[in-house]
């Protein structure tokens, strides 16, 4: 069997261009058009982290998102201070939120070590962190404010966001870091009077945040620029693993609260705001609708509330659990699923505790929606996707 | 044992009076003496009124008031004075320091905030002079691979080119710095410099961020000056003239927004988009490009481009008013001299003081400038209100607006000016 080989004529050689790189060192090729801007960490619009973004003309080609400034290994800590001393500083990846990051920890743990909470216990809790959710979300949307150059819509929802940060203060003594919840119950009983401070104060706020829609959601500018933009359709919604107010806002009706209800959400009647649109306006839009159904579930349970009552089992000291005893356990919170996986040792150290946190997936989201969208929608949609740096640091 | 704000000695306090007195007292005698006495040495001093000028004598006269008010009168009259204090610089910086303060109260006051509070005791009024302050002491920083003549010529250029602006509009009758006889084409020239200027100042800082927002401000100029020259033709279709003393003195009956709505709406969008307010802050977004074309300016620098930028926003209200408003015409509200001051003196106690030439400024000229001030002050609270009401657009949605949008609306506003020409309702000059 013989062989023909090739001649020398038809043989190609690569000549040698003089955008040759060398291989194997992951270099690109760089186009005279496209210009590379670092957005972060010292930028008003990032937040702390980066985005790498390839820009051509006005046009985003890419962006590589690079978080991870502000670790701080909440999860290793974890391994080494007792269930009760993890309180404190599991709450700190979002301190606006800080009831609902702690919730699914104190649920799983109660879980671990079988204890039962008081009914009473219940109901505070989802108080608390339904205020906390709105507390969060409105924070949440100062900055978003702010980042579409609406200077009103910072300050509005700031100091707003007093009336609720009070009421906190009234119920747990903290303002914003309050390490309320603790494994079978909460830390303190309600202060006398706070069921109707409570109810007048959440009336004032449902009353002020419907006025935000007069300046700020229904204002044309806003909806021209936020309309059509960063589309996440629902079938990528549901792939990439989005969650919260960005799947409820590409059409899914997804929530912890009614689908895998905890405490006594079950006896509440709750309603899931969701939109089809899945743009950054329907994403922006959720968490405001969120507020009004929060402000709706603490008038149902500062109704149905037992009046009195135990807030609080105690507890041995240095509580253990199982050998190898595993729980995972989540929760809504004011960015969406959060949860917390938790294996026990027959020591008073959790052996390993992992959490799932709903900002880095939605985070994951955000190089596919700003592919191909022009730089002046690069603040609006990457904070509408609901998402808090140091929470997906951890 | 801070650097910055080192310990208070009365001792140290006292021993740098006696310093600086020895110093100055050591200069006077070596140099400032000699050279008086050099000067009185060569000069052949004047003899007035028989009199020979001493340095006495002139101080005596500047106490008199009739001596001195001549002078000031002269003064008045001269273009040195019209340039740095009235029409001119003085007079406007003075406006665009209000208007900084009234923003930023009354952006307060919208977003249930206190603003600027305590410097100066009342109400944060001193809160500028703080602010300059603070700029003038704070480091210069020029970026490593600026283009150095060009990053610093920049920021005088602007406030150069602002004041070239401020110095073509009357504020009162015969009150104007430049009486330009194609005053309006004077305007168009000038605002055709500031995205020159923008574009050479965010070319040389060589730098990513400022190169975006100079990019941008160029689009957003130049789109929305095509609509700025269209909406102004109306005003100068039906006054006949370009000269903006003569625009404002034929709006004596009625101002020219009652005929021409539109093209003072037209002209009130194109000018927020070219004063590079918000709703139309895209080149200093700062969400997006951290500050756009002024992001490498710093210290004084900065102070000097918000100078400018706010000198243009005085110029640009103040050309509103002259084109639009009916400039200085207003009911007279002044009150008259009060004529028995000229025949029989002004009573101080045991002297009676009789003081000619005493109405420093006539009885129109100050009701002018009083209704001119006035209109000019309600058209910048206009051009603040937007700024706590809206987002900011986008560039597309911006460009599209200038050329789609104000083109037309601005040559509706034309026709509706040739249609009342030519029905013969106006003509140059005002009613027919």
């Amino acid at each position: 069997m013989t062989t023909e080989l090739p001649t020398t004529s038809e043989i190609q050689i690569d000549k040698p261009s003089l955008n040759w790189l060398p291989p194997g060192l992951g270099l690109q090729k760089v186009d005279e058009r496209i210009m590379t801007l670092n957005v972060g960490p010292q930028h008003p619009g990032s937040g702390h982290m980066r985005l790498i973004v390839q820009i051509d003309g006005d046009y985003i080609i890419a962006c590589d998102p690079d978080p991870g400034y502000v670790h701080r290994g909440e999860e290793k800590m974890a391994e080494y201070r007792n269930y009760i001393l993890n309180i404190p500083h599991l709450e700190r990846p979002v301190i606006h939120d800080s009831c609902n990051v702690l919730y699914p920890y104190v649920l799983g743990v109660e879980e671990l070590l079988g204890i039962e909470v008081p009914e009473r216990a219940k109901y505070v809790r989802v108080i608390a962190s339904e205020l906390n959710r709105c507390i969060y979300i409105m924070y949440w949307l100062a900055i978003y404010g702010i980042f579409l150059g609406h200077s009103t819509m910072f300050m509005w929802p700031a100091g707003d966001r007093e009336l609720l940060i009070d009421l906190m203060e009234k119920m747990t003594g903290a303002r914003v870091t309050h390490a309320h919840f603790v494994p079978g119950g909460v830390r303190n009983d309600l202060p006398p009077n706070f069921e109707e401070v409570c109810l007048r104060q959440v009336n004032y706020f449902e009353k002020r945040i419907k006025e935000y829609a007069a300046v700020f959601y229904d204002n044309p500018i806003l909806i021209s620029r936020t309309q059509d933009t960063g589309v996440l359709s629902r079938q990528d919604a549901i792939r990439l693993g989005t969650t919260g107010s960005v799947l409820r806002a590409s059409g899914v009706d997804y929530d912890l609260r009614k689908k895998e209800p905890y405490d006594v959400y079950d006896e509440l009647d709750i309603h899931t705001n969701v939109m089809k649109e899945g743009d950054a306006y329907a994403r922006s839009k959720i968490p405001w609708l969120d507020m009004m159904e929060s402000c709706n579930i603490i008038r149902q349970a500062l109704q149905k509330m037992p009046k009195s009552g135990s807030v609080r089992v105690k507890l041995k000291p240095n509580p253990k659990g199982k050998v190898f005893d595993s729980v995972y356990k989540r929760v809504e919170s004011g960015r969406g699923s959060l949860g917390y996986y938790i294996v026990s040792d027959a020591k008073p150290e959790p052996y390993r505790l992992k959490m799932s946190v709903p900002s880095f997936r939605n985070l994951i989201a955000l190089p596919y929606l700003l592919k191909g969208e022009k730089l002046g929608n690069m603040p609006s949609v990457y904070w509408s996707l609901n998402y808090w740096p140091v929470e997906a640091d951890r | 044992m801070s650097v910055i704000a080192p310990k208070f000695k009365l001792s140290e306090f006292i021993k740098s009076l006696f310093d600086n007195a020895f110093w100055g007292l050591l200069l006077m005698v070596l140099v400032g003496l000699p050279a008086v006495f050099m000067v009185l040495f060569v000069i052949e001093m004047p003899v007035i009124n028989g009199e020979l000028l001493t340095p006495f004598l002139a101080l005596s006269w500047i106490a008199d008031p009739s001596r001195t008010l001549p002078i000031v009168h002269a003064f008045m009259a001269t273009d040195m004075f019209r340039i740095m204090a009235f029409p001119g610089f003085g007079f406007a910086a003075l406006l665009a320091a209000g208007t900084i303060f009234i923003e930023r109260k009354m952006l307060a006051k919208l977003q249930l905030r206190v603003g600027p509070f305590y410097c100066g005791k009342f109400e944060g009024i001193l809160q500028l002079m703080g602010d300059g302050l603070k700029l003038i002491s704070k480091e210069i920083i020029i970026p490593a691979k600026a283009d150095k003549p060009i990053f610093w010529a920049a920021p005088v250029l602007f406030v150069a080119t602002a004041a070239a602006f401020v110095a073509l509009i009357p504020v009162a009758p015969g009150w104007v710095v430049a009486d330009v006889d194609l005053g309006l084409l004077a305007v168009f020239a000038v605002i055709g410099f500031f995205p020159i200027i923008t574009i050479l100042s965010a070319w040389s800082a060589n730098s990513k961020y400022p190169f975006i927002g100079g990019i941008r401000a160029l689009f957003q100029m130049v789109s929305f000056e095509i609509p700025l020259i269209l909406s102004l033709l109306g005003v100068v279709i039906l006054t006949g003239t370009l000269n903006l003393s003569e625009i404002a003195a034929s709006q004596s009956s009625f101002p020219w927004i009652i005929f021409l709505p539109v093209g003072a709406i037209v002209f009130f969008i194109t000018m927020l988009a070219e004063l590079e307010r918000i709703p139309f802050d895209l080149p200093e977004a700062e969400s997006e490009i951290v500050a756009g074309w002024l992001t490498e300016f710093s210290g004084m620098m900065y102070g000097l481009v918000q100078l400018g930028t706010y000198l243009k926003l005085y110029a640009f209200a103040a050309l509103f008013v002259v084109l639009f408003l009916a400039g200085w015409h207003g009911p007279m509200v002044v009150p008259p001299f009060p004529a028995e001051i000229l025949t029989e003196g002004i009573v101080m106690g045991p002297i009676t003081a009789k003081i000619p030439g005493l109405p420093l400024f006539t009885q129109e000229m100050l009701n002018g400038a009083l209704w001119f001030v006035l209109k000019t002050v309600g058209v910048i609270f206009f051009i603040l209100l937007p700024r706590g009401v809206f987002p900011r657009v986008r560039v597309d949605l911006l460009l599209s607006l200038g050329w789609t949008k104000l083109i037309g609306l601005a040559f509706v506003n034309i026709f509706i000016a040739l249609g009342l020409l030519y029905a013969g309702v106006l003509g140059p000059g005002g009613l027919q």
